[in-house]
């Protein structure tokens, strides 16, 4: 059996918005899938791998959803890159167009569209009892007749269906099809020109191009002077072609539908959708029902993550007292210990949030009501320049500021965009919760305000407000420096509520904690390990020269003691590299209140903030002879501050540092994504020296108000 | 002067109204491929909160749009 080749094919799922695509990929890939990028660009693409039958396997690329081939945003013109060309290797064998039976006109126009590029197609009608409920009866058999094209009904939801689906990929039928749409005699012209000048056999694919040539990646700047001079010279008027081929394709859906479709008015049974709406979109419980849904987003990553992350916490110092006592001392034992697992301690420990971030994003997206988000927040973004969509990428941001500013491409508008991409590192994301977390454990007391609020959490929950307060107003004030050169619109399709789909969150959840520990994980680790080896060696021989140091400063200390060994090793450490590097960039930071060994963890928080806890773990395991199974919050807690003889770190330094760590850009993939969606230099760079500054800024205020 | 013509815009909570032409091309577009054809028959069902953007029920699901943008689709 194993000798036998296997075949691949490559499939691609296509479908308007909250048709099922992303159910239906779930179900044919189950846990066989991986997000990675389109070549060039930076949208999500969603690739997984499905048995289709014995020696026949598929390979899956689930596209984001669109209504029409003509693209309004940079998400949906990715469908229309891949399919342009059917030359293109990428280019996918076979298409299958998820329709939701419940809106079944609309979706067709989509299918019409897909069909007439020529490409062997599947028609797959989902819910189909839906529709049902909403009186529109289909009948497959008539429709795949009238259509010429194999028809699979599943339910997406239940998976039924799945198997029939299987095997219609696995032996296709496909005839030529006829195109739906016969584009007029007026077209005719420069169809046949574009299609001799590109030996393009398709009609359809032809007009696609004399349409949107402009804005399609991929096609040589000659090609594209080519087709402009042919557009001028038929003088083809693309939005009027548009709008007569969307009429048309309108009027032969509706013939089909006359045929295959019989209609009841549902009128008088009000739908529960509409039912629901009326409370959750409410004049005053809308706002209220959204405020408090975010409320409990926030407790719970508090409240009930912090039992799972003691437990990793405690879990890897348990790893590593348990790994210094066994292991011979050594170098070895040292990078391993100090320098590996301290760093991936700092990243595992973010798991449960951001998996329970992620679970209630999903949630929200799963049930319909982040649409009903961006309709209760449209007006009161405009005044800042952004809209209703902006509002999935600022909440989106509380977890991860790349995957919020990749989100952004569903915004048509580019200023409306380029408003929402330089805000949303504002937003405080996840990588912050530790740094915040361990700060406001070491100066906020645990104590209960009213018997059921805690005091550390109105801290918390007040630092994301300030960051939220701070994406506003700056996106205020973008608003009126930027001029704003295409229209803004908000045409969006509000679906039906559901429950969500429980294997679809789970994915979710799964799919960005994989990403997460693993891109993020990378840096930490490297980073942790460079930072171990600055942090033990210096110029010349640090070792003996540390020794002979402190009992030059400090001759009162008897040698060999616990109290020596410390002072020795915290000389060491001053004396290394990493320390060093702390030593001369402390005036710059001195009037914030930081200190050198604060310094080392800026900068290498440089990377990602999350780096900081790896750094002060590596720093002060470095710097401290004894008590190795001590955490890094209970070590924070006992260094002295040397010119006071205090408690290093005081409400001053904590709060300032808190709010350090809340506005400055430090984020390199953050950065790298700007670049990318932006298309250059200028707006990552104004984005660091902004918060940056801010940073400093606000900083050194909050020092100075508190001490 | 032709008869006094009503939009989308002007509609209350609950009244329908069939949809006659747009008076803005590139809305039009948006609106056209979302199923609000000429012909068809719309209903206001719901508001946002600030009265802006609404929600009205056109070829059996929900399409939200600014007023603004309602304003445009004229019904007969």
């Amino acid at each position: 059996m194993s000798i036998e080749k296997t075949t691949r094919l490559k499939v691609a799922l296509l479908g308007n918005p909250n048709a099922g695509k992303s159910s239906l990929f779930n179900h044919l890939t189950g846990l066989n899938q991986k997000i990675g990028n389109f070549p060039g660009v930076t949208v999500d693409k969603k690739v997984g791998t499905s048995k289709i039958s014995d020696n026949l396997y598929a390979e899956i690329i689930d596209l984001p959803g669109t209504y029409s081939l003509y693209p309004k945003s940079l998400d949906e013109q990715i469908v229309l890159d891949l399919l342009h060309s059917k030359k293109d290797p990428a280019s996918p064998d076979l298409l299958l167009v998820v329709i939701d039976a419940s809106t079944f006109k609309r979706n067709m126009l989509l299918f019409t569209q897909i069909r007439d590029l020529g490409f062997p197609v599947i028609l797959v009608l989902n819910m189909l009892d839906l529709a049902e409920q909403h009186g529109i009866k289909i009948d497959p058999l008539k429709l795949e007749k009238e259509l010429n094209v194999p028809i699979v009904a599943i339910n997406a939801r239940t998976g039924a269906g799945i198997r029939e689906l299987k095997a219609a990929i696995a032996c296709p039928v496909h005839t030529p099809p006829e195109s739906y749409y016969k584009p007029g005699p007026l077209a005719s012209g420069i169809i046949s020109e574009v299609k001799e000048s590109f030996s393009l056999e398709n009609d359809y694919q032809a007009i696609l191009l004399a349409h949107q040539y402009d804005n399609m990646r991929g096609l040589p700047q000659k090609e594209k002077e080519e087709l402009a001079r042919l557009v001028k010279k038929w003088s083809f008027d693309s939005k009027g072609f548009q709008s007569k081929e969307t009429i048309a394709r309108y009027d032969v859906i509706t013939r089909i539908l006359k045929e295959t479709v019989e209609e009841k008015s549902v009128d008088d049974k009000e739908l529960t959708s509409t039912k629901i709406d009326r409370i959750l979109t409410h004049k005053v419980f809308g706002y209220l029902i959204f405020f408090f849904i975010l409320l409990v987003l926030f407790q719970s990553i508090f409240a009930w993550a912090s039992f799972p992350m003691d437990l990793i916490d405690g879990g890897i110092a348990w790893i590593n007292g348990a790994l210094k006592q066994n292991l011979p001392s050594g170098p070895f034992t040292d990078l391993l210990t100090d320098g590996l697992i301290a760093g991936l301690g700092g990243v595992l420990i973010f798991i449960p949030q951001i998996a329970i971030l992620f679970a209630f994003i999903a949630v929200l997206e799963e049930s319909g009501y982040m649409s009903r988000v961006m309709f209760l927040m449209d007006k009161l973004m405009r005044p800042f320049g952004m809209s209703g969509r902006s509002v999935v990428p600022l909440i989106s941001g509380v977890a991860c500021a790349v995957p919020a500013i990749m989100s952004t491409r569903s915004i048509e508008n580019w200023k409306e965009r380029l408003i929402t991409i330089f805000v949303t590192p504002l937003m405080s994301c996840s990588a912050r919760i530790p740094v915040f977390t361990i700060l406001i454990a070491l100066v906020v007391p645990e104590v209960d305000l009213l018997g059921f609020i805690n005091l550390q959490g109105i801290v918390l929950m007040g630092l994301y407000l300030i960051g939220f307060l701070s994406a506003i107003l700056s996106g205020f004030v973008m608003n009126k420096i930027l001029k704003n050169k295409q229209r803004s619109f908000f045409i969006m399709e509000l679906p039906s509520y559901r429950i969500p789909r429980w294997k679809n969150v789970g994915l979710t959840i799964y799919e960005k904690v994989k990403t997460f520990v693993l891109e993020a994980g990378k840096v930490i680790v490297a980073i942790s390990i460079v930072l171990w080896v600055l942090a033990s060696y210096g110029p010349g021989d640090i070792e003996t020269n540390a020794v002979t140091e402190i009992r030059r400063e400090q001759p009162e200390l008897v040698e060999s003691t616990p109290d020596f060994d410390n002072a020795v090793a915290g000389k060491k450490l001053e004396m290394s590299y990493a320390g060093q590097f702390g030593h001369f960039i402390e005036p710059v930071i001195r009037p914030l209140g930081f200190d050198w060994k604060i310094g080392v963890a800026l900068i290498t928080s440089f990377a990602a903030r999350e780096v900081f806890i790896g750094t002060m773990s590596t720093i002060y395991s470095v710097g401290d002879s004894g008590d190795d199974e001590a955490t890094i919050k209970q070590r924070m807690k006992e260094e002295i501050n040397p010119k006071t003889g205090g408690p290093m770190y005081t409400p001053a330094l904590a709060f300032s540092l808190l709010i350090f760590y809340l506005f400055a850009m430090q984020c390199m993939s953050t950065l790298a994504i700007v670049r990318r969606e932006t298309k250059g230099w200028t707006w990552p760079m104004l984005q660091l020296i902004y918060m940056t500054g801010l940073a400093y800024g606000l900083s050194f205020i909050t020092y100075h108000l508190f001490s | 002067m032709g008869e006094p013509k009503k939009s989308i815009a002007d509609l209350k909570i609950g009244e329908k109204g069939i949809v006659c032409c747009f008076n803005d091309e590139e809305m039009s577009l948006k609106l056209l491929e979302m199923g609000c054809l000429p012909g068809c028959m719309v209903e206001l069902s719901n508001k946002a909160p600030l009265g802006d953007p609404i929600c009205i029920k056109v070829s059996g699901y929900n399409l939200s749009l600014r007023l603004e943008e309602a304003a445009t689709v004229m019904l007969r």
